[in-house]
């Protein structure tokens, strides 16, 4: 008996081993810790630096579009509205440009290498900054797009979003720029959850004579929708917080218009345009839309999260 | 009998040939973006590209038609990635760490996963909002408002998510068993990481951190009223408490200026930042690639 305790005790580890061990794991939990940390102080920072324009304004913030720091007026309507419209918009256009580039490449129309080729294609899209997407869009796009732009006012003027005469930036090019960055996060995720469809169920499809589109649209598809939903809302968050390149091309006017052919405002291009100048109570109003825009993007978010998580272990 | 042979004019096999080339637009329409800008950048920029380019200051817009160089916006861009690299690295590393070696899957792990997640999702330009509050007004930095430093921490904010979350997925892809050989010959935990499932993961933490990198060398929202934009050249580390150019900023502020001369700046600038993102990007790809077919074998 004697003799185990006393090599028990020899196997023992040394107290400083055991000390470096603690200390390592605790490191490790408080670095963990500071996303928290981060996160939280994000929101309460942003929250506490826009509550004096929130105690004055209150929720008319939300829905008047007067900005005017020399009267001391703040209204954010038409940034909100910007922000919206460009984003739902955008997105409009992006769904099925990006699922079908997706079933494109998970289907077999052409060989392996071709359908990777593409696919690493538009991901190298995503890695472009967006800054630069913005100088692209002042320069080539915009000139572009200028005729049709007027071949748009004169044919469907009567309609609301193309009522005002084209001059120059405008919301619609903002929105084409933003399918150009949503397109990579859309195509990518579409594209990994069709591939996570278990081959049986097309093989079934199949088996009782579908054909291949059939099975697309009626077996494909559904099946991989949870998490082509969850990457649709990961791409609005996106969309909504997305700054250089829209601040460059959507013309920054806080004038309200419904038309998409006049200059707009996002809450982004708003921050991006007025922060590092405002104060007084001006850069207060500026927290509170940073705090309208965090909210939008953090709901967005968690529920897209919320969504993976319900629906993610079907299969 | 006819139904047993494919008819090519039946309703069914049409709707799929529409359906097919449809498909085959959208591709088209997804990559031909990609592919005029890749080409117009090269093409525009390549063209502005000079020694001077590299060596001189940017001039004051102006009517002036020698716009200068982009030198102080190249050093400014490594310093604030840098400075954003020493702060996002070990912090995500450890917190990567602590997830996928020591945490159990409890609450506290679980909602440490899920705030990596919505933080990846904050927009860029509220992190330079929170270090513009938190910093830049406060003066915190020794009295100085804007500053590179500030901008750094700014960026580094955008890249903890990507560290943690490579960590965290590097480290899980290690085998068990290695873990298990290494404990049961009497190492303790963090030998057993440091010595062996750190390196054993470090191919794929370090693609997933250096694309991470390469991601906040382009980002502009956080550093517009963080780190702002300087025309002078970067001398020592004082400078480090002062305004600083990038790239990024650069190619935002010559973008809307309405000379010619700054115009051709932002190009030349896009022209460099793009071609070092798009290289980091395809060559960690490759890496990657060629990892795992010698895993596999």
């Amino acid at each position: 008996m004697e003799e185990k305790l006393a090599l028990f005790k020899n196997r023992k580890r040394f107290g400083i081993e055991k000390n470096i061990d603690i200390i390592f794991k605790n490191t490790a939990l408080v670095l963990s810790s500071f996303v928290a940390i981060i996160l939280l102080g994000i929101v309460l920072v942003v929250f506490f630096q826009s509550f004096e324009s929130f105690s004055r304004y209150g929720l008319k913030f939300l829905v008047t579009s007067e900005w005017n720091p020399v009267k001391d007026e703040y209204g954010a309507f038409t940034a909100i509205y910007g922000t919206l419209i460009t984003s739902f918009l955008s997105l409009l256009i992006t769904i099925p440009l990006g699922v079908g580039t997706a079933i494109f490449i998970t289907e077999d129309f052409v060989p392996k290498v071709f359908r990777e080729i593409i696919g690493s294609f538009v991901e190298l899209l995503a890695a472009i900054p967006s800054v630069v997407l913005g100088l692209w869009a002042i320069f080539v796009m915009e000139p572009f797009f200028r005729s049709f732009f007027v071949f748009l006012h004169n044919f469907f003027g009567w309609v609301p979003l193309f009522s005002t005469e084209p001059t120059g930036r405008n919301s619609l090019l903002a929105i084409l720029i933003l399918v150009v960055m949503l397109l990579p996060i859309v195509t990518s995720i579409a594209r990994d959850s069709l591939n996570q469809v278990p081959k049986k169920l097309r093989n079934a499809s199949y088996g009782i004579g579908a054909s291949r589109w059939k099975t697309i649209f009626s077996v494909i598809l559904p099946a991989a929708l949870s998490g082509i939903m969850a990457g649709v809302l990961l791409a609005l968050g996106r969309a909504m917080g997305e700054t250089m390149a829209v601040t460059m091309i959507i013309g920054n006017s806080n004038a309200f218009s419904w038309s998409l052919l006049s200059p707009g405002y996002t809450i982004s291009s708003m921050l991006a345009n007025q922060f590092g100048e405002a104060d007084g109570s001006q850069v207060s109003s500026l927290f509170y839309a940073a705090f309208v825009l965090m909210i939008l993007s953090l709901v967005v978010n968690i529920f897209a999260q919320w969504l993976v998580k319900k629906f993610s272990l079907k299969y | 009998m006819n139904s047993l042979f494919y008819q090519k004019n039946s309703s069914r096999n049409i709707g799929d040939k529409v359906f097919t080339s449809l498909s085959l637009i959208c591709v088209f329409i997804a990559i031909l973006p990609l592919i005029f800008l890749v080409t117009y950048i090269l093409i525009k920029g390549g063209a502005q590209i000079t020694p001077e380019l590299f060596t001189l200051e940017p001039n004051p817009p102006g009517d002036d038609l020698d716009a200068g160089g982009i030198n102080p916006a190249l050093i400014g861009t490594l310093i604030i990635t840098t400075i954003a690299s020493i702060i996002a690295i070990p912090v995500g590393v450890g917190g990567g760490i602590y997830l996928a070696e020591y945490s159990k899957g409890g609450p506290f792990s679980r909602f440490i996963r899920f705030g990596v997640n919505v933080l990846a999702g904050v927009p860029s330009i509220i992190a330079g909002v929170f270090i513009y509050a938190l910093i830049v007004s406060t003066k915190i930095l020794f009295g100085s408002m804007y500053s590179g430093l500030a901008g750094g921490m700014a960026l580094s904010i955008l890249m903890l998510p990507t560290v943690i979350k490579t960590t965290d997925e590097g480290l899980k892809l290690v085998p068990n068993e290695l873990r298990y050989a290494s404990l049961g010959v009497g190492a303790s935990m963090y030998t057993t990481i440091l010595k062996i499932t750190l390196p054993s993961a470090f191919r794929s933490i370090a693609t997933g951190v250096v694309l991470g990198i390469a991601r906040a060398a382009g980002e502009t929202a956080p550093l517009i009223f963080t780190a702002l934009f300087s025309y002078y050249y970067i001398t020592g580390f004082g400078d480090l408490f002062y305004e600083m150019g990038s790239l990024a900023v650069l190619i935002y502020n010559f973008a809307l200026e309405p000379y010619d001369a700054q115009n051709k700046l932002a190009w030349a600038a896009s022209f460099i930042l793009v071609l070092s993102i798009l290289s980091v990007n395809i060559f960690s790809r490759i890496f990657a690639a060629f990892t795992e077919k010698t895993k596999r074998v």
